[in-house]
């Protein structure tokens, strides 16, 4: 294979086969991913473990798999291990009628379990491993700021790189891994200090604190891959990461990241790098977007919505990306409260709240009192991606109700508003 | 004719249909509908992309700037391909985004897969392409709207 980036005698040697075939196909892979962006070489990857995005074992992944069986045949693994996005199906808070669950089973995700043994034989790092927020302090995959990760799924990724000032492209499943198993990925982009310079200036005017999912939303449709450094958010947001802000910017970013392809912002005051190097941080022909009011309004109105006419929420899904302790602290309380108001003991709709199995746990354990009450009305909770459940024939026909940009992107999902959602759960909507 | 010249991702020779999207193609949303009822052909199920949305893009050349979306992009790319179902081109008018880069490099070195990617080739050409246009595409990366 002819290449142009400059590899050590090592890499040279892994690629030509001297650790066996397999190893060779994933240096080669790397080497040529790393020459389509001209990175003139590998590095070390100092954030061991990774983070994989493809957790569930759909059937026609055929690919997938049989890359994993090479992989695993081969002895190989991902030494520092991994943490994976969420799995699909959890049929005790989530469930299903016969029909769906055969599908399920049968047909749409009959690979689950021999994947998730696949996962375990490349270095998943435990059962519970499973969540798109694995750098939440309750899961513990958190790099340190300058480090360089080997991670795909792109709400990870952009929170990663914006909110804890790691350096990790938005690379694609199977890729996550191979960095992981080579312990080096092509030095380009987001890993490079030009790369991480900002060609948008947002400045957000709007007259209160915007929504999360819709400002992401709004800067992703505009900038798409760029990186934007944004002015305006520290009005509403402080200039502290405390746990409110970083639960904001998870849900900006995975809207920014899911409705254009940001793999990095800058929030000025706010952001590691934004915060030591401030406006050197943005290139000088930067383009403009100002986003107040109206612009917001105009982004929110425009989101199709795919019910059939007429069509009444079914099921609501809260958490995608999973929530964080406080965020379903404060959606349990949110819903029974709002319950409470509107004179009801059950919610109007089914609701499922979801969030790493650790944030689950964390919450039963420390808030009994508020888990029962929210169980009694009929909620659930899970760690299940929302995502996944809804990608087939059968929930495709479901009113579904999220107040995720995300899931709305990927479904037929209808997009509400964190106030309006909770109208629509206590009945009120 | 107009003619406009790329870098080649994956280089070969193909004559046929465009099917252009103006905006960033989701892959995950584009693709993941017919791929996951398996499929003979990729009916575009982004509700969100106008410009593809409800098209067959199996065997055309997809005209876009880039691709956008989730991160499970490349694995897409790579099923669809070895499932053949693919666009026979991917013609970007951009610079490759790392998503698609990561598809079409799985595919060509895990599944020997004969699709086409060249990038770079301007956003005139995505002006002057239209959905229905005749293309031709060489390995050197020309690609000609007949």
């Amino acid at each position: 294979m002819e290449y142009k980036m400059r590899l050590t005698e090592e890499e040279r040697r892994i690629m030509e086969g001297a650790e066996g075939e397999v190893k060779a196909k994933i240096m080669k892979t790397l080497v040529m991913f790393g020459d389509i962006f001209g990175a003139e070489r590998l590095v070390d990857v100092t954030h061991a473990q990774g983070h994989l995005v493809t957790s569930f074992g759909i059937g026609l992944l055929k690919p997938l798999y049989r890359t994993m069986d090479e992989i695993i045949g081969a002895g190989l693994s991902a030494e520092g291990k991994f943490t994976v996005d969420p799995r699909p199906l959890d049929y005790k808070n989530v469930k299903c009628n016969p029909l769906l669950r055969l599908v399920f089973d049968k047909f749409m995700y009959s690979k689950q379990s021999d994947y998730e043994e696949q996962l375990k034989k490349a270095g998943l790092r435990d059962s519970d491993a499973f969540s798109c927020t694995c750098y939440l302090n309750e899961v513990g995959n958190i790099p340190k700021e300058g480090d360089i990760l080997s991670w795909a799924e792109s709400s990870a990724v952009v929170y990663a790189n914006s909110v804890l000032g790691a350096r990790c492209n938005r690379n694609s499943g199977m890729l996550d891994l191979f960095g992981s198993v080579i312990g080096k990925v092509p030095y380009f982009g987001l890993l490079t200090d030009e790369g991480r310079k900002a060609k948008w200036k947002v400045y957000v005017k709007t007259t209160s604190k915007p929504e999360a999912q819709i400002l992401g939303s709004a800067i992703g449709m505009r900038v798409m891959e760029d990186v934007p450094y944004v002015y305006g958010l520290d009005r509403w947001l402080g200039e502290d990461l405390d746990d409110e802000t970083k639960a904001y910017l998870k849900d900006f970013g995975a809207a920014s990241a899911s409705n254009g392809a940001v793999g990095l912002y800058h929030i000025d005051k706010l952001t590691p790098e934004a915060k030591k190097q401030g406006e050197s941080l943005i290139l000088p022909d930067a383009e403009t977007y100002v986003i107040d009011d109206a612009e917001l309004e105009r982004v929110y109105r425009s989101y199709p919505v795919m019910w059939k006419e007429g069509a009444k929420a079914k099921l609501a899904f809260i958490g995608c990306p999973h929530l964080t302790y406080s965020q379903l602290v404060g959606w349990a309380c949110d819903i029974t409260a709002a319950l409470e108001a509107a004179g009801r003991k059950k919610v109007a709709v089914r609701t499922i709240l979801t969030a790493s199995p650790y944030v689950v746990r964390k919450f039963r354990d420390e808030n009994a009192d508020m888990y029962a009450k929210l169980y009694a009305s009929g909620a659930r909770i899970s760690s299940i991606c929302p995502l996944m459940y809804t990608n087939n024939p059968l929930t495709r026909s479901t009113a579904i109700a999220t107040n995720s940009n995300k899931l709305r992107t990927y479904s037929v999902s209808r997009y509400y508003k964190d106030e309006e959602i909770l109208k629509v759960i206590s009945g009120e909507a | 004719m107009k003619t406009f010249k790329g870098r080649v991702i994956a280089g070969g020779d193909w004559e046929g249909e465009a099917v252009v999207s103006r905006g960033g193609v989701n892959t995950l949303a584009t693709f993941q509908k017919s791929a996951m009822a398996n499929k003979k052909e990729v009916i575009a199920s982004d509700q969100n992309n106008p410009d593809i949305y409800g098209r067959n893009i199996t065997g055309k050349a997809l005209c876009l700037p880039i691709t956008i979306g989730s991160t499970t992009g490349g694995l897409v790319i790579q099923t669809v391909c070895q499932m053949k179902i693919n666009p026979k081109c991917f013609l970007f008018s951009e610079h490759i985004d790392p998503l698609a880069a990561s598809g079409i490099v799985l595919a060509k070195i895990w599944e020997d897969s004969d699709v086409i990617a060249v990038d770079e080739l301007g956003a005139e050409f995505l002006s002057e392409v239209k959905t229905g246009d005749r293309i031709r595409v060489t390995s050197d990366g020309t690609v000609c709207i007949l």
